[in-house]
């Protein structure tokens, strides 16, 4: 099935489009919202951001393989973000990592048959004085540890 | 001590109460003045840039043409992607109007009638809150078209925020430019400098949030009143985010100049179950580790991090004690870059993974002393020969880290050296033990 962006995300793609002095530079937060609408990024979406910012797909395709936080693959309900560098390594967060990849049976970027849970090791998300941290879609915990981290994920529904 | 980036007054993130606190003052002060006036009292104050490199803020606006016939820019840097770093979600959580003010200061100095805040895509939470902060200050007249009526001045500037997407390069300036223009974060070779051919070719200004934060006080309360606040080479406060092995790890603001073991010990309450320290990481991982015998006097400012071989870099702080296993720490940190790697440039790109799979192979107990010399030659062969300074940033750790704990390394490729206090290379206050004791 053919992409559309909703009306009211067509509103937003022209909010954003005014930021700039040209299309193209919208193309970032374009990619976001077509991201919320469908989940992931496909190929129809790319064409379609490429049709309403009238720029070439494979300017599209550049950027969004560019960076880490679009994905070209469905991701779980709940996208489970562990940072792993070093303020969060040195306060535990390779026990918890390795304990919620023994908890979902998953390795990191994969996702549960339901579709509810994805794994992702992540790098320094800047939390790193309220170490260890992981986020869970857009949201931050902080200060945790194995226990209060499995509380966390027992508690998404 | 007087707190400038981040006061200590409840609910100075809302409009009523920074108002009533002054707010808005030093821009409608700032609009009496001529901007070469505002650019030599910034560049008089010292004041010195808080993303990573120190450069001198004023002497960076005076780079910005005078004419031109295209529009200037300022991008404002909350990429805040390096590790041990937290300290701009914190200007965005608590004192967003003040962040907002220095940059229509900042703006209407160098003659930017646009500005970009580009915030690492991971904050939404503060994405949010920043534009929330942004809306008021527009509906309020202090952004926008409407600025003019406020102020009762000619100039106007808008303000908007570029929300990053994951990639840690993207808080390289150049590289941020190339993403707030919808490509793909690249660095670009310089020079030519932004201030000539910045955002879509045109002069732009790239400076960290925090250093944009300092500068309605420095307008307010004179730049004498400022270069007197810290080290006197690099004067006013900090945001020093400290993490790691630390009793109270988190963000304190302080003259800089302030010892390092004073943050340690006083501000973070030392080191849990009294350890010692091994190792302290004094302004994020980009930066040269330091070796527990190395702190005693060692005070977080520019010039006397780099007389003591590291650097201030974002003033993140990261402690470790005596039973860090730092191979682990290390090969974590050239994980780091080499994932980072934008790979444009062979050294950096080839580089960040040969050292990532050389550590890699000394944790799996098949390296070798060679091995070691390998790792401070492959840096050393990066340093310098790269487009942008991410290859720095991941040369120092591996070579200042192995040079600094060569007995530690050796360990771990097997040679067979006795040492009889489990931890040597560590230690405060006169316990230490020097290193060429420890090589001996
Ligand atoms: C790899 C790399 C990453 C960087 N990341 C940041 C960052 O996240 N935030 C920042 O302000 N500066 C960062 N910088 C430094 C910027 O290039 C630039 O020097 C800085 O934003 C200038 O602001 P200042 O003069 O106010 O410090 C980074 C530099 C490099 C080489
Ligand atoms: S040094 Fe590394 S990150 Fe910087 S431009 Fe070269 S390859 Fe990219
Ligand atoms: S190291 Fe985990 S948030 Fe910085």
């Amino acid at each position: 099935m053919k992409f559309q962006f909703t009306e009211e995300n067509l509103n937003r793609i022209e909010a954003a489009k005014r930021k700039y002095p040209n299309p193209l530079a919208a193309v970032m937060d374009t990619i976001y919202i077509a991201q919320e609408q469908n989940g992931y990024i496909t190929d129809e979406v790319m064409e379609e951001i490429a049709n309403v910012l009238s720029i070439d797909k494979v300017n599209v395709l550049s950027v969004v393989t560019f960076y880490t936080m679009y994905h070209t693959k469905p991701v779980g309900k709940y996208h489970i973000q562990v940072c792993t560098n070093v303020s969060c390594m040195l306060r535990g967060a390779y026990d918890i990592w390795e304990g919620v990849r023994e908890k979902f049976d998953l390795d990191n970027m994969h996702v549960t048959q339901d579709g509810k849970f994805s794994l992702e090791e992540v790098e320094c998300m800047g939390a790193c004085g309220y170490a260890p941290m992981i986020a869970v879609n857009e949201d931050f915990f902080e200060n945790l540890n194995k226990e209060k981290v499995f509380e966390i994920l027992d508690s998404l529904k | 001590m007087e707190k400038i980036v981040l006061p200590e007054i409840q609910n100075y993130n809302q409009i009523d109460v920074y108002l009533a606190n002054g707010g808005f003052e030093s821009a409608r002060k700032a609009f009496t003045q001529t901007t070469d006036d505002i650019i030599d009292q910034v560049k008089k104050s010292g004041l010195r840039g808080r993303g990573g490199a120190a450069f001198s803020c004023g002497l960076k606006w005076s780079f910005m043409p005078k004419t031109t016939d295209k529009p200037k820019y300022l991008c404002i840097n909350g990429d805040e992607s390096e590790p041990g770093s937290f300290k701009d979600r914190q200007i965005f959580e608590d004192n967003p109007f003040q962040l907002i003010e220095g940059a229509i200061i900042t703006c209407y100095a160098i003659g930017a009638r646009v500005a970009y805040l580009y915030i690492r895509g991971e904050y939404h939470k503060w994405i949010k809150l920043m534009q929330s902060a942004i809306d008021e200050a527009y509906s309020r007249g202090f952004l926008g078209a409407k600025m003019k009526e406020t102020f009762s001045t000619d100039f106007s500037c808008e303000l908007y925020i570029h929300k990053g997407a994951g990639a840690y390069i993207c808080g390289e300036e150049s590289s941020l430019m190339n993403s707030i223009m919808g490509l793909r974060g690249y660095p670009r070779v310089k020079p030519p400098f932004p201030a000539q051919n910045g955002l879509w070719g045109c002069p732009t200004t790239i400076n960290n949030v925090e250093t944009i934060t300092n500068i309605p006080a420095i307008i307010k309360n004179g730049w004498e009143w400022f270069s007197k606040i810290g080290a006197p080479k690099h004067p006013g406060t900090i945001l020093f985010g400290i993490s790691g092995h630390v009793n109270k790890p988190g963000l304190y603001e302080l003259p800089s100049g302030t010892l390092l073991t004073d943050i340690i010990f006083n501000y973070a309450d030392g080191i849990p179950g009294n350890k010692k320290i091994k190792c302290v990481i004094p302004g994020g991982t980009s930066m040269p580790p330091l070796r527990g015998d190395q702190l005693e006097g060692v005070r977080m400012d520019a010039e006397s991090l780099k007389a003591a071989g590291s650097s201030i870099g974002t003033g993140g702080i990261m402690v470790m004690d005596e039973d860090t296993n730092l191979l682990k720490v290390l090969l974590r940190i050239a994980h780091f870059y080499h994932h980072e790697s934008c790979g444009q440039c062979t050294p950096c790109r080839e580089g960040t993974g040969w050292m990532e799979k050389t550590l890699h192979r000394i944790d799996e107990g098949k390296g070798s002393s060679a091995d070691l010399d390998l790792l401070i030659s492959v840096a050393n062969n990066i340093e310098g020969n790269t487009i942008c300074a991410l290859g720095e940033a991941a040369a120092w750790p591996v070579k200042f880290m192995i040079e600094r704990f060569r007995d530690e390394f050796e360990k771990h490729v097997g040679k067979d050296i006795s040492i009889p206090v489990p931890n040597k290379v560590h230690s405060m206050r006169g316990t230490a033990v020097p290193l060429e004791d420890i090589q001996k």
